[in-house]
């Protein structure tokens, strides 16, 4: 556990030296605030009570694109500069070694999300009553659990790679695929086995319970499920590094 | 400290080394020599359990470096050919960083020692990535030592490093050779001489010669060497000069000139000499040579399998031409 708090937290202060950091938050921020700002316009213009979908909806997407951002250095950097060979010399399990970097990536998303907080509370002021508390904070929770999920494909397809703009990509591809992967399903209805594209697709598991505002067990077990098949990927990939 | 069965690891089909076999005490200073492509990294890798071996068994203080990987690591300090360095990182948090996956106690006192002893002191707020080549490779070591490991393993831990600095740091191997078991390899000779209690040579993944540095030397001293040169072709002597008593062996070096060995004490030139005036040749020149430490490397390793000296096995033949 030591060890794994220790590399999460080099990975968290890594992000505030280097630029992708202050790039991805800078962007991030500033496309929510414009989407933030157009989507107050229009419901004043139409006249209806926006909800917090309005913040979660373009966050989810944003999410999708920068996630690969944040971790494509991870492990590629590690393989490029040749610290990997001192991290895996050291007293280090391979798998504390993964799930410290997954750890680090979090702490760092969770500063992001946790800036976003400030367009619940602007909305919260500017309509009545109110938003809805509960379908914030489980649309937070949704958004939390996926992002972990996000951070381990991007974690683990990063330790594929030497080169960043390779993982980038990859994760990016990965992450698209899993993201539409239940789209064709019901072309595929008839024949069968679409029940399990869609079960796979991760956005079938935000939109219909999180993003509505239900907490369903399934969909919890779904992303804490993909997050740790991910990291042992990781640490099987990092494993087979040194057989090969 | 370090015991090594029979060692081999291939990539591929290509075979980096070979059934090696040696053990290093506790406390010596063991000096890994070969060309490149020799297989010391592969077999440094192996040791630091970086690499896991095709076949054989290495044990370090008692620990298997595959069973109990773990218990290894923490024994070992090591320094990789290419020097591991995080360049976002400050000297003071990196050697901290690793100082905290070493669990070591009281990092700032630990950490304030070896950068005073490297060199390093007024440098510890200064980015890695700013630093020139020799501070790299200062910090690196500095990162190998610092939990004072029981077994030392460096890869070419000089390289980079101004004069000045090499003594310093040969220095402070031999210090810590006083107490540790320390493996390093290297191409530079005079190192091996200076530092290492016993030399290990490989060649091909193979272990050519194993010996302390001075009776490696003597043992080679055991044999004499001599430079013939003649204005004619040397091939019209070269039976007459084999038949000579004494001499061991010989070996043209170009049309006017061969090398032949003798015993030592015996000297065979009073005889050379009066066979090849007697033939009708011009003798011009007829002296005995001595073998460096550089000779000895270049003798062990030389591809030619007629570089015949006691104890060493032909060349790996498929190896070899892979490695060419």
């Amino acid at each position: 556990m030591r060890n794994i708090w220790l590399i999460a937290t080099r990975e968290f202060k890594h992000y505030f030296i280097s630029p992708i950091a202050y790039v991805v938050s800078f962007v991030f921020l500033l496309v929510m605030g414009i989407l933030f700002y157009a989507n107050i316009l229009a419901s004043s213009v139409q006249q209806y009570a926006p909800g917090v979908q309005i913040i979660i909806g373009p966050m989810v997407t944003l999410f999708l694109f920068s996630a690969p951002a944040i971790t494509m250095h991870t492990l590629a950097d590690e393989q490029r500069s040749g610290t990997l060979e001192l991290m895996l010399t050291a007293p280090v399990r391979d798998s504390e070694f993964v799930i410290g970097k997954w750890l680090g990536t979090m702490m760092f998303v969770m500063v992001l999300i946790a800036v976003t907080w400030v367009y619940p509370i602007v909305l919260n002021q500017m309509i009545d009553p109110g938003i809805d508390q509960g379908l914030l904070v489980t649309n937070y929770l949704g958004l939390i659990l996926m992002v972990g999920a996000f951070m381990a494909i991007g974690v683990t397809i990063s330790s594929l790679f030497s080169n960043q703009i390779a993982a980038f990509f990859a994760t990016l591809g990965v992450l698209l695929v899993l993201w539409m992967i239940g789209y064709p399903s019901q072309a595929l209805g008839a024949m069968g086995g679409g029940g399990l594209l869609t079960y796979l697709d991760i956005s079938e598991h935000f939109y219909s319970s999180f993003y509505r505002g239900i907490i369903e067990l399934k969909d919890v077990v779904y992303f804490i499920s993909l997050t740790s098949v991910f990291l042992f990927f990781g640490t099987v990939s990092i494993e087979t590094k040194r057989w090969r | 400290m370090i015991q090594v069965e029979k060692l081999s690891k291939d990539y591929g089909n290509r075979r980096a080394i070979s059934d090696l076999d040696f053990t290093i005490e506790k406390g010596e200073v063991v000096g890994f020599l070969g060309p490149n492509g020799a297989g010391k990294t592969t077999t440094m890798r192996i040791l630091t359990g970086y690499l896991p071996p095709t076949t054989g068994k290495v044990e370090i203080g008692g620990f298997d470096i595959l069973d109990q990987s773990l218990e290894v690591r923490k024994l070992v300090g090591y320094l990789p050919e290419t020097i591991p360095l995080y360049n976002d990182m400050t000297v003071f948090d990196y050697l901290y960083y690793m100082a905290s996956l070493r669990n070591i106690k009281d990092r700032e006192i630990r950490i304030e020692e070896i950068t005073e002893r490297l060199g390093l002191a007024d440098r510890l707020d200064g980015y890695v990535g700013k630093l020139s080549k020799g501070m790299r490779q200062r910090v690196g070591l500095a990162q190998a030592i610092i939990h004072r490991p029981e077994v030392l393993i460096l890869d070419e831990p000089t390289i980079g490093l101004d004069p000045a600095q090499i003594i310093e740091v040969r220095n402070l191997i031999k210090e810590i050779g006083n107490e540790h078991t320390v493996l390093l390899s290297t191409h530079i000779l005079p190192e091996v001489e200076q530092v290492c209690d016993r030399v290990l040579i490989i060649n091909n993944g193979r272990i050519v010669a194993e010996d302390s540095t001075e009776r490696l030397q003597s043992r080679l001293m055991g044999s004499q060497r001599i430079i013939l040169k003649i204005r004619d072709d040397i091939a019209e002597v070269s039976s007459l000069i084999a038949s000579t008593p004494g001499v061991l062996s010989i070996q043209q070096k170009d049309d006017n000139t061969m090398e032949f060995e003798t015993a030592a004490g015996d000297d065979a030139r009073a005889e050379v000499a009066r066979r090849v005036i007697k033939a009708g040749h011009d003798l011009l020149e007829l002296r005995s040579i001595s073998m460096s430490l550089e000779e000895i490397f270049l003798e062990l390793t030389r591809e030619d399998p007629s570089a015949n000296i006691d104890e060493v096995e032909e060349p790996y033949e498929t190896a070899g031409r892979q490695a060419e």
